[in-house]
């Protein structure tokens, strides 16, 4: 994992940032409330580190990873990427900026166009960008079939063609060919195999060391996510409830949240696994009405009357958390 | 639910004024514009020009287009160019046999469907299926005008059992039976196309039923399967073919017009027929009018019956 | 930094190699389509009756006997050594009518459908991605053409513009293509979500560019089954107008026209050598492509894949 330095101006900083779906109901469509997916998030990531976005599905993190990139068009809120502003910039501007940041999804089946060779997935941006002459596409295309780990002779096959794990390192060298410096990972080992998972996880890890990439790498869970990452960010219902550095989110988990969905996975010795278990109930509330005070109030343990009326902040130095409950 | 049958109520209006705007763009602006008919071209220039000016076609043409919308909306659709009636009365004088005509057609092609298909599916790769499947695609394939012909040819020329032409015998008494010989051979030509397009959809409809888990279940219960299909499938298979009849009405149309015009059958197929013969273009225009008003109607009920049929089918 | 100067990932490569290194299914999409095709036993024979067809059609002046126009000097004669379907009312060799007519009916299908297939798809593309009002406008100029029963639009165009077999191509194609449009419109919507066409959006490129090369092939298949049912649509519809005498004008001939005569009863009862050939051809021609149309959509399915 690369080091991080607290000190290096963050590569790109989100601030406040809001993303919200109109719902639409009645005789004249009118707009009758929001799904707030991503709702008032700040963060920031740095040149060359990894930062893992963590949360149950539907919490909103694909949301933010695919509003940092402009996938989707935010509601409210700043992205500033190198300083300058994604929510705002003219489409012409973002054509280019583009090539900074690229996404890598999960599903490997339906990422890939199945009328097009693999050759042609890799030339397509090279040509359109111009980032290499016409003539030198093609050696281009090797070397980065070569770098994910696919067998050059086989760029001339259809996606349809390769095993899951295959065409998660196609989707992989696309992300690459534009030598971008953000890396948005959408679960990308979820739909994968678990022996298939650990090979594209030190293939990530590899190629962010040797082409100094940052990555914004989402999950579910934190099995995958605390390998890669050098900070966690855990998300529930459109807000961040905590971050920190891995090392400490994992040890030293300050949100009940957190803390339960550490237990979530099995612990490998028996001797610790009674100790200090989190249990939550119920289902999570509708991002279209959240619950009033702390979001987390309705299944925490330990809420009391506080949180049902107040609603913490994310606060504490460099590992922070967004709980009434624990010592800053 | 209301909510959305007032929607898509809601929704048909703008289309209505679409229909409207269309079939006068089609009249008026068509070259060699069929409103010149209506001026006599002998008069002189001053006179020409006061009767454009009378007839409102110096007018710009949305004020045009405003005036014949405003009649419209009284139930003027105009005058006949060559009998001088009005045009609502000509057509509704004509919508009668027509409607008799496509309703015993539709019903007449859905009895000959729906067994088929489902005997098709049930037995499937059997004789009877490769015979329903061979028919239907016969059924699509041969012109309305090349059936009607050779069905003239068989029952009325050589045979002599069925009238060739007409609602009723002329200069004979009219009965009931008399006219219903009459039914018959059209019917059997409009009632093809809808069983050849109908066979074919209630077999899909019916295999894909059929491989539902619960009729598996219904099966795996140990029910016999006469009582797994007639009790489980067939009402599940019948439903999208009972709301999808409304969308047959166009073909039903197209099919009318060659239909009664092989048949002398004074519906409005036949006056479509014998007014685009004698440019009657206010005739054809309250035509095509009235027709597009019963298709979007009947989409409209299409629809509607979906939601009810269908309890599954929920609205944004 | 520069990353072509990279080295090779030779380590997860040489893994790469050996635990990935599966199933060869060494067949180009064209190939498995046609395999499928293949197996429908009527299309293949429709295929190739078509294919005969539009031979004859096309090598008509070599074929026919005689000039499709000349009079031979024997009205309305059965068919005889010399004249194989005998010579029509105004004593024109049938035979050599027919053969030309194919022509007609091939050059209206094929023309109309293209006209219509590209006015469809274009705006089934655009009504499709950009969704919205956009969408909205174009459904609904759609849902108003597809109120008119469409073949009593056609006949008053026809009244108005006049008929010629340019015109009826036109007619044909331009007031034919809402239900292409609709078609192209429903699997936009499902593609467009799809993360190949999101990933195409992240990498930059332009809309047309998306819609065009990467979304428009994936739509191929249910164009490509809609436009070859409409061929057989086009042509039935041709045939009508011109046995209405609302089609193609006579001397030329069409199917339709030569059906027209027999209109008279005693045409009807005593000559049908003039009507029957023609009508057959007729449902012979539709009735290949219908069959073509539900060959091309089994082998095209992707639920059917075997």
């Amino acid at each position: 994992m690369a080091q991080v330095t607290l000190q290096k101006n963050p590569l790109i900083e989100v601030k406040d940032l809001k993303t919200y779906y109109p719902i639409k109901k009645g005789i004249f469509s009118k707009t009758v409330g929001h799904v707030k997916a991503v709702d008032g998030v700040s963060f920031s990531i740095y040149p060359g580190e990894t930062l893992g976005l963590v949360g149950e599905s539907g919490c909103g993190k694909s949301t933010i990873g695919r509003t940092l990139i402009r996938l989707e068009q935010a509601t409210e809120g700043q992205i500033l990427f190198d300083g300058q502003d994604l929510t705002s910039t003219t489409n012409k501007n973002l054509v280019s900026m583009r090539k900074n940041f690229q996404i890598i999804f999960q599903d490997p089946y339906s990422s890939l166009n199945p009328r097009k060779r693999v050759k042609d997935i890799l030339a397509e941006p090279l040509l359109v960008h111009h980032i290499v002459d016409p003539a030198q596409v093609n050696k281009r295309v090797d070397e980065l079939m070569v770098m994910v780990g696919l067998p050059r002779q086989s760029k001339n096959r259809y996606a349809h063609e390769f095993s899951g794990g295959q065409r998660q390192r196609i989707g992989i060298a696309r992300a690459l060919s534009l030598n971008p410096k953000l890396i948005i990972c959408d679960e990308p080992v979820s739909a994968l195999d678990v022996s298939i998972q650990a090979q594209i996880l030190n293939l990530l890890n590899d190629l962010q060391k040797q082409l100094d990439l940052t990555y914004l790498f989402i999950a579910h869970g934190l099995g995958a996510v605390k390998y890669i990452s050098d900070r966690i960010a855990v998300m529930y219902l459109g807000e961040i409830v905590e971050i920190g550095e891995t090392r400490d989110v994992i040890k030293n988990p300050k949100h009940p949240y957190t803390k339960a969905l550490l237990n979530a996975y099995p612990i490998p010795n028996p001797h610790l696994r009674a100790k200090e278990r989190v249990f939550i109930q119920g289902d999570v509330p509708s991002p279209a009405n959240p619950p009033q005070g702390c979001r987390f109030h309705t299944r925490c343990p330990i809420a009391t009357q506080t949180c049902r009326e107040g609603k913490p902040k994310l606060e504490g130095g460099v590992h922070k958390a967004a709980c009434f409950a624990v010592e800053l | 639910m209301l909510t959305y049958i007032i929607r898509r109520i809601i929704i048909a209006i703008p289309i209505l004024f679409g229909v409207t705007i269309l079939n006068f763009l089609i009249i008026n602006l068509a070259p060699g514009s069929p409103v010149d008919i209506m001026i006599d071209p002998n008069l002189p220039p001053e006179a020409l020009e006061a009767q454009k000016e009378a007839l409102g076609l110096n007018d710009p043409f949305y004020i045009q287009y405003w005036t014949w919308l405003l009649n419209l909306f009284q139930g003027n659709l105009g005058y006949s160019l060559v009998t001088f009636q009005p045009v609502i009365d000509i057509i509704s004088e004509r919508l009668g046999p027509t409607i008799l005509l496509m309703l015993s057609a539709l019903i007449f092609g859905l009895l000959i469907a729906i067994p088929l298909g489902i005997l098709s599916a049930i037995k499937q790769n059997s004789v009877i299926d490769y015979l329903a499947t061979g028919g239907a695609f016969m059924g699509v394939s041969i012109p309305n005008f090349f059936l009607g012909l050779g069905l003239i040819y068989v029952f009325s020329l050589q045979l002599g059992v069925l009238p060739s032409g007409g609602m009723h015998t002329i200069g004979a008494e009219s009965s009931f039976w008399d006219t219903a010989l009459h039914f018959v051979l059209p019917v059997i030509v409009l009632a093809t196309a809808i069983a050849g397009k109908k066979i074919r959809y209630v077999r899909s409809s019916m295999i894909e039923t059929l491989g539902q888990d619960y009729l598996r279940t219904a099966r795996a219960k140990g029910l016999k399967e006469t009582i797994v299909v007639n009790k489980h499938a067939l009402r599940n298979a019948l439903i999208p073919i009972i709301t999808v009849i409304g969308l047959e009405i166009p073909l039903l149309f197209a099919g009318a017009v060659v239909t009664e015009q092989i048949f002398s059958w004074p519906g409005i197929g036949q006056l479509t027929i014998s007014s685009i013969m004698s440019r009657d273009y206010t005739t054809l225009m309250g035509l095509n009018l009235i027709a597009a008003f019963i298709v979007l109607f009947s989409n409209l009920i299409t629809d509607i019956a979906y939601t009810i049929v269908d309890p599954r089918i929920k609205f944004q | 930094m520069n990353v072509s100067n990279l080295q090779p990932n030779s380590e997860i490569n040489a893994k790469i190699l050996i635990s990935e290194a599966n199933e060869h299914k060494d067949e180009s999409y064209v190939k498995m389509v046609l395999r499928r095709f293949l197996k429908h036993r009527l299309a293949v024979v429709s295929a190739v009756g078509l294919v005969l067809i539009s031979l004859v059609a096309l090598f008509a002046p070599f074929l026919a006997p005689y000039d499709p126009y000349a009079v031979t000097g024997a009205f309305g004669a059965g068919p005889s050594a010399q004249h194989f379907l005998g010579t029509d009312l105004v004593s024109r060799d049938a035979l050599s009518r027919l053969i030309y007519a194919a022509r007609v009916s091939l050059q209206v299908g094929v023309g109309a459908v293209a006209i219509s297939s590209v006015i469809g798809t274009i705006l089934g593309l655009i009504s499709g991605y950009a969704g919205g009002k956009v969408d909205t406008v174009i459904m609904r100029i759609v849902d108003v053409f597809m109120s008119f029963p469409h073949l009593m639009l056609i006949l008053v165009v026809v009244s108005i513009v006049g008929s010629s077999l340019t015109n009826l191509i036109l007619i044909l194609g331009l007031l034919n293509w809402t239900g292409m449009a609709r078609i192209v419109r429903g699997s936009v919507l499902s593609i467009k979500q799809l993360d190949y066409v999101k990933a195409s959006i992240a990498l930059g490129f332009s809309t047309p560019r998306i819609l065009f090369k990467h979304i428009l092939p994936n739509v191929l298949a249910p164009i490509l089954v809609h436009a070859t049912f409409g061929i057989a649509n086009a042509i039935m519809v041709e045939a009508a107008l011109s046995f209405l005498g609302l089609g193609v004008q006579p001397p030329t001939a069409s199917w339709g026209n030569m059906l027209t005569e027999a209109q008279s009863m005693t045409v009807l009862t005593s000559q049908p050598w003039l009507w029957v050939p023609a009508g057959v051809m007729i449902v012979l021609t539709v009735l290949a492509v219908n069959f073509i149309g539900d060959g091309l959509r089994d082998a095209l399915d992707p639920k059917s894949i075997k």
